[in-house]
């Protein structure tokens, strides 16, 4: 409540003007409780990574003092930072919440999934995704994709309908008009919901340095043994890092996103609080998926291609 | 390139905190310079950065192209580069210490009415271009008249491409006066005129240092301190009920609470309410936003609100202060536009999302088209096609409480949806079309139209 006021009181725009961050909350918490109002079955994709932990932090608010009406859903690579399993496992034993997982090692295992040969496991979690989707019968499936993230994802709608298959059809996207969101679909169908569609990554971490929402360990500077890789700092470990020719060496870095330990980069960083990471991110000059992820750099529609399939 | 936005120093989280958000759309057709003035705004906001650039080198050096084709930077998908076209609404992000933008970005020329529609539903100011050379067209009509219907609070008029007419103020003046009168004839509140050169920089982000009789903001500058709130004081207070919050635990075991956005207006804890459309009374005895509670909350907050009585009220409902409720009705008038690709007819069985609540429908007539080129009506079309914007007839199978589109954007729009496949097939606004204070004299206007 005091956060609200003071921001209202020390703007500049007048005495019913809200600040950014507050406007912001304010339409991710509407979001959430019209899929929760209009749909059987949504789930929160949860990875653990910063995104994800801000929308169950948003969805915690929306429903207070009721639990989250929604379940978590975790796409498992099995190439996954140890730290961030961790804060997963915690945060639903803490919430009360019920996780699904979708392994990726599991469809690899079974023979329906192959390894790349370039290590990369972030296109294989598709079918994981989608399939578990299908058989849990998932109707909304929260991401915490931002527009500001890719140029696709700039396209993307709040509420983006997928066919049986997943697909995104940027061609076929409704029209989004005022905050009246439209969530019907066909059985069998489903919605995705972006409710950080319209932050920016900054406006994420000046989120959890206001609400002091709690992070994994690797979004700030520490020691790491890590190695060269296409122009990125990778973690060495078993998933199959280093390769002849790499050197192991200890730098201090920290990670802007989490993903695959095969994909996501980190970068050197002297920032181990959350003012240092937020005056890091506002003078950096590069964004962070073209800091740290390999996979967007794959071709100009990366992105593109892979939303088109199923992914998030 | 030089920029006064960028921090000299980083700013605390406090400053960055403490930031508004205003949210705008811009409007321009093919050539008049809207993506040269987007990546200027962009980039001199530092919201370009260096890989993001690098991209768009490396594309553009691929294509044999010498310069980078900073259109590249906008248009997302692969049909759309392999094209050179658009394909609708890209929403953009910029910030500058003072202020954070959304920008709707929208397609000059496919499909492009209800595009701009799509922007400037949510937009609380429109910028339309114009080239200085042509001066007022007939797009400029078109995209002063969507901002009018869709009543953006703001609208700033871009005379683009200065530098190619001396700099020379008559131009300029010529071209402001002509805009202003025909912008204010449709009931559009405020036009701020800027004379621009996006592909030089002057007075988008810099002031221009040759157009000295120029003494207005740039365009950032303006973008940067219009004001984003309204007076609440006369606004009606509005919340649609998205969700009941009912815990049912040992700690909440009474807890009732209806949640939503406020859509307008101010609520305060003692206040008389009704829900409607049951018609039911009651009085706010709390108020919570997001688990805090507080005295008062107002748009476009997300609260709950607790009421002393308990009475029916469920998803789909408006709680509304009792001295201040709409009037329900089964039947509904509106201005529409039309963005579905297959026609909109009479007789049509469709749904209509209206706040929280969705109900069956029908087309019951469709009394007139509107030509936006000049504002004449075709009476009674028979239908609307895609960009068609016109009057529609709706016979609700409950009864709506809906507001008049020009006293609340969000309690008097609507959306209507097929009820086969889901598709949004209309935007629809409650009541008359313009708000002008005298009526636009027309030759066709001969179909009760009200302007």
């Amino acid at each position: 409540m005091t956060t609200t006021v003071a921001a209202v009181e020390e703007g500049t725009a007048g005495p019913y003007a809200l600040s950014h961050l507050d406007a912001l909350e304010s339409e991710a918490v509407h979001i959430f409780r019209e899929v929760a109002g209009e749909f059987e079955r949504p789930v929160i994709l949860f990875s653990g990574g910063k995104d994800s932990i801000v929308m169950l932090h948003l969805a915690l608010k929306a429903f207070a003092p009721a639990a989250v009406p929604f379940s978590l859903l975790h796409v498992d690579t099995g190439h996954n930072f140890p730290e961030v399993l961790e804060y997963r496992d915690r945060a639903v034993e803490r919430h009360g919440l019920r996780l699904h997982v979708a392994s990726v090692q599991d469809y690899i295992d079974r023979g329906v999934l192959r390894e790349r040969p370039d290590g990369t496991r972030n296109p294989l979690q598709t079918l994981p995704l989608t399939e578990k989707i299908q058989a849990e019968r998932f109707d909304a499936v929260f991401g915490g994709g931002r527009r500001d993230e890719e140029k696709a994802r700039a396209k993307e709608r709040v509420f983006s309908l997928r066919d049986e298959f997943s697909q995104w059809d940027p061609r076929r996207q409704r029209p989004e008009l005022w905050n009246l969101y439209n969530g019907r679909h066909a059985p069998g169908e489903h919605v995705r919901v972006f409710p950080l569609s319209n932050w920016t990554e900054l406006d994420v971490w000046q989120y959890i340095a206001r609400e002091g929402i709690e992070l994994p360990a690797i979004y700030y500077a520490h020691e790491r043994e890590v190695f060269a890789r296409a122009g990125m700092w990778l973690t060495a470990g078993e998933w199959g890092g280093p390769k002849e020719g790499e050197t192991v060496e200890k730098r201090r870095v920290r990670y802007r996103t989490v993903g695959d330990m095969s994909c996501t980069g980190a970068v050197d960083s002297d920032a181990d609080s959350i003012e240092k990471v937020i005056a890091e991110i506002a003078a950096s000059r590069l964004t962070e998926r073209g800091a740290t992820r390999a996979d967007d750099k794959m071709s100009e529609a990366a992105m593109e291609d892979r939303k088109r399939e199923g992914y998030f | 390139m030089t920029s006064t936005t960028e921090p000299v120093e980083p700013l605390s989280v406090e400053q960055l905190s403490e930031t508004t958000l205003l949210r705008f759309a811009t409007a321009g057709s093919v050539d008049d310079g809207k993506s040269t003035l987007v990546g200027r705004l962009l980039h001199d906001s530092k919201s370009i950065l260096t890989d993001q650039l690098e991209a768009v080198e490396r594309a553009s050096a691929s294509r044999g192209q010498e310069a980078p084709d900073l259109a590249l930077l906008t248009d997302g998908l692969r049909a759309e580069r392999e094209q050179g076209i658009t394909i609708d609404v890209a929403y953009r992000y910029f910030a500058t210490p003072r202020r954070r933008f959304i920008l709707a970005d929208t397609p000059g020329h496919v499909q492009y009415t209800r595009n701009m529609v799509t922007g400037a539903s949510t937009a609380e100011l429109t910028v339309i271009l114009v080239d200085a050379r042509n001066g007022v067209v007939e797009q400029t009509r078109r995209h002063a008249a969507i901002a009018a219907l869709l009543r953006v609070p703001h609208v700033v008029l871009a005379v683009n491409k200065m530098d190619l007419v001396g700099y020379r103020e008559p131009v300029f003046a010529a071209i402001a006066e002509e805009f202003t009168a025909y912008a204010t004839e449709l009931g559009v509140p405020e036009v701020t005129a800027i004379p621009i050169s996006a592909l030089a920089g002057d007075n988008v982000v810099e002031p221009s240092a040759v157009m000295d009789w120029y003494g207005g903001p740039t365009v950032l500058e303006h973008l940067e301190t219009v004001p984003v709130s309204h007076d609440l004081a006369h606004c009606h207070a509005r919340l649609p009920v998205q969700y009941v919050i009912r815990p049912q635990t040992t700690e909440h075991p009474d807890y009732r609470g209806y949640a939503g956005q406020i859509a307008a207006g101010t609520f305060r804890v003692g206040d008389p309410v009704t829900v409607l459309p049951s018609g039911r009374t009651s009085k706010v005895s709390g108020i919570d936003v997001l688990g805090d509670p507080v005295d008062a909350a107002w748009t476009p907050q997300s609260v709950t609100l607790l009421l002393e009585d308990d009475i029916d009220v469920s998803r789909g409902d408006l709680i509304v202060p009792t001295k201040d409720a709409p009037a329900t009705s089964q039947d509904v008038e509106a201005t529409v536009c039309h963005v579905a690709d297959a026609p909109l007819t009479v007789g049509h069985r469709v749904l209509i999302k209206h706040g929280t609540r969705t109900v069956k429908a029908i087309v019951k007539d469709i009394p007139a088209r509107l030509t936006l080129d000049d504002l004449s009506l075709h009476p009674h079309p028979g239908q609307l096609v895609a960009n068609d914007i016109g009057r529609v007839k709706i016979r609700t199978a409950e009864p709506l409480p809906a507001d008049s589109y020009a006293d609340s954007r969000r309690t008097g729009s609507f959306i209507l949806i097929d009820p086969s496949d889901g598709t949004t097939l209309t935007a629809g606004m409650v009541g008359e079309s313009f708000a002008a204070p005298e009526p636009v004299k027309d030759a066709a206007d001969d179909d009760g139209w009200d302007f």
